[in-house]
């Protein structure tokens, strides 16, 4: 029984920080953008580097709770959601990241009007994966509290949505070559997918949450 | 011999435990929230433990309804319950070892021609109808208050989960503790009153009677079954009626086991007795019914819908059907092995009514001018009593089992040199031996006129009047004089 108490201590240390790596993440992803719209090269390489660090931790941590959670059999009941939820968060910070690495590859050029929408997307499509990050968190301890979060995510999902169709339309009204203005709603669309993925994780959250009221 | 005798009850044992081990731990191995190892090991401890214990309250009662008084005829009682349970089982027809286990008594009763008692069967068939009611109401109990605790309480997911099982086990245990000390009656509480095995002292410290080591090795019969069958019912057991979580069976498991207890703890009885609340008469009840009723309060509080009417329709009808069929199986059963195998089923009892019994029949209102007419009659056998008691008294059936323990003819000796070798010194009081020793070199022809010589020795040997405060201690001094009536017998 000892051991037992001591795997689920450890369980929930390494739950609470690959949700601290998911979240910080979204910190690293807003300054990075931000580093990147303010022509910063070498904050946004740093900016990179860490997404790149924080991403790899939270894929290891990851798989060694989801490994745990079925050798060690258990919350039998509740490992498949708890499995599902880990792994579409981390598909939000894989976007995250991977949309930094575009950003660095391919270097669109932001026209000085756009900047503004580009931060604005950034902030509300960061605030929806902070407030996923907090939902989680209610999941694990404070089951009651979950829906208290899961709207906000909602919130800024649809705000990231309306952002971005502002920009993109206001993109395309503007006088540049059509692949410049391709480019410019690709990038949208990067930062518009991180709250699309918090969201399609909140609505699993959302269902989880009723099976665990009991 | 008395092994292959014994082997009728220890089949029973097994069976109850291959089956009712699952109501146990079923739920908590099917949700794989406990290992089938742990749950089979720690449920064949407490059933012991249950059994040796806290067995003689139900077992008192099943000893009440009917004295099967011969190894062989509770042989068979024991033998015609299994096979009832086995046939009905393979029948799909919900059974209880309870219910096929009072048949066969009742169909030995009628056998050998010995009155049932008709209070303690009343008591025994409301206590059915009782504990999948009373079941389903402390589930329901339960599931309010486990809501209104786990929906508010901020444990992590994890630790919860922690405390889920560690509840499951310890649930487990008592439920396991409960299933022994209420169940234990079905297997070995025919053959209590055979007397098989002899009292003992154990180191001095503790008085180790047959029926405790009846109990023990019930018990163990029962962990056998539980841990070298039950592992499939287990497995099987959460989605068979309705899908349980860990929370859900936690508290199944718990309102089964409160019920399986209040129907079989003398200690709950006596406390609840010296505080002026109702008693609940210490019943073998069911455990598959038991878990049935607290799954169906559970799903009757999450709306009417999950409740399957058929299920409920199966029970009731399993409380006519099980005794029925088992009384009728015993019936056939006995003839054979007395007819065919010339086995003794029932010990052959003399009965007269002399003039001193009719005085005592009188003192206890039992008055009817038939009895004048079989006055100092010797009956040889139980029938021959029955039938000249039916032809000429009208006496009722609850007097008629008065009438046979006062008429009910015996051979007893105080001899001084079994009163300081045999007699339990740890279990009687000094006043209880002194009481024996004043009456030393008497003979009896009758076990109750040795009592009542006792009860003038020492008032530690009268009954209190009939309070239900005294109860207990009545029942107690009730298997005391029982105890000294088997030492003293001369055939024994």
């Amino acid at each position: 029984m000892a051991i037992l108490f001591r795997a689920t201590r450890k369980l929930e240390t390494q739950i609470d920080e690959f949700l601290n790596a998911v979240n910080e993440g979204a910190l690293v992803f807003k300054f990075g953008i931000n580093n990147y719209l303010g022509g910063e090269n070498r904050e946004f390489k740093e900016r990179i580097a860490k997404i790149a660090q924080l991403e790899s931790k939270a894929d290891d941590l990851r798989r060694n709770i989801e490994s745990q959670l079925y050798e060690q059999t258990l919350i039998p009941e509740h490992r498949g959601d708890v499995l599902g939820i880990l792994e579409s968060t981390d598909n939000v910070i894989d976007t995250m990241k991977e949309t930094l690495f575009q950003f660095d590859v391919e270097s669109p050029a932001i026209p000085d009007n756009l900047i503004p929408y580009y931060i604005e997307l950034t902030e509300m499509s960061v605030l929806s994966t902070d407030n996923l990050v907090i939902a989680i968190r209610a999941f694990f301890r404070d089951v009651k509290s979950v829906k208290d979060h899961l709207h906000k995510v909602i919130f800024y999902e649809k705000e990231a949505d309306r952002i971005g169709d502002n920009l993109k339309r206001e993109a395309f009204k503007m006088d540049l070559e059509l692949a410049h203005k391709f480019h410019l709603r690709y990038f949208a669309l990067h930062i518009q997918n991180i709250s699309d993925r918090a969201e399609s994780v909140a609505d699993r959250l959302a269902i989880y949450t009723i099976k665990r009221t009991i | 011999m008395l092994l292959v005798f014994l082997s009728s009850g220890l089949f029973l044992g097994w069976s109850l435990g291959a089956n009712d081990a699952a109501n146990v731990f079923g739920s908590a191995v099917g949700t794989r929230m406990v290992r089938f190892k742990t749950a089979a090991i720690l449920c064949g401890i407490f059933v012991i433990l249950g059994a040796v214990f806290s067995g003689a309250g139900t077992s008192h009662t099943i000893g009440s309804l009917g004295s099967v008084n011969a190894l062989a005829g509770a042989f068979m009682v024991a033998l015609s319950a299994a096979f009832t349970v086995y046939w009905m089982t393979r029948l799909t027809i919900p059974v209880s070892t309870s219910q096929a286990i009072v048949g066969a008594i009742i169909g030995w009763n009628f056998f050998s021609a010995w009155p049932t008692d008709t209070v303690a069967l009343k008591n025994i068939m409301l206590t059915w109808l009782l504990c999948p009611v009373l079941s389903g109401m402390f589930a329901v109990l339960l599931f309010l208050l486990a809501r209104l605790i786990l929906n508010n309480i901020k444990t992590h997911l994890l630790r919860r989960d922690l405390y889920l099982r560690v509840g499951l086990l310890i649930t487990g245990a008592f439920g396991a503790y409960s299933l022994g000390a209420n169940n234990i009656a079905n297997v070995m509480g025919v053959f209590v009153t055979t007397e098989p095995l002899r009292d003992f002292n154990l180191f001095g410290l503790a008085h180790f009677s047959g029926t405790h080591q009846l109990f023990l090795i019930g018990g163990i019969a029962i962990a056998v079954g539980a841990y070298t069958y039950s592992r499939r019912v287990m497995e099987t057991v959460g989605g068979s009626l309705l899908k349980l979580t860990p929370e859900m069976a936690l508290i199944v498991v718990l309102a089964h086991a409160l019920v399986l207890f209040i129907f079989s703890s003398e200690n709950l009885e006596y406390w609840l007795i010296s505080s002026g609340l109702p008693s609940f008469p210490l019943v073998p009840v069911s455990s598959s019914q038991a878990i049935v009723g607290a799954i169906l309060g559970v799903g009757i509080l999450k709306g009417w819908r999950n409740v399957r009417l058929s299920v409920m329709g199966g029970i009731a009808a399993g409380w006519i059907i099980t005794p029925v069929v088992a009384g009728l199986v015993t019936f056939i059963a006995l003839f054979f092995l007395q007819n065919v195998f010339s086995q003794e089923v029932s010990k052959k009892t003399v009965f007269v009514i002399d003039e001193e019994v009719l005085v005592r029949l009188n003192e206890k209102n039992i008055k009817d001018p038939g009895l004048n007419g079989m006055l100092n009659t010797k009956y040889e056998n139980a029938g021959a009593f029955t039938n000249d008691l039916l032809k000429k008294t009208s006496i009722s059936m609850i007097d008629r089992k008065e009438v046979f323990e006062y008429a009910h003819h015996d051979s007893l000796f105080i001899d001084e040199a079994i009163i300081d070798k045999k007699i339990d010194k740890n279990w009687l009081t000094p006043g209880q031996i002194k009481a024996i020793k004043k009456q030393s070199g008497k003979s009896y022809s009758y076990p109750w006129k040795m009592h009542v010589d006792l009860e003038n020795a020492s008032e530690e040997w009268q009954l209190k009047p009939e309070t239900k405060v005294n109860k207990l201690y009545n029942k107690s001094l009730m298997m005391k004089r029982d105890y000294i009536t088997r030492v003293f017998r001369l055939n024994r």
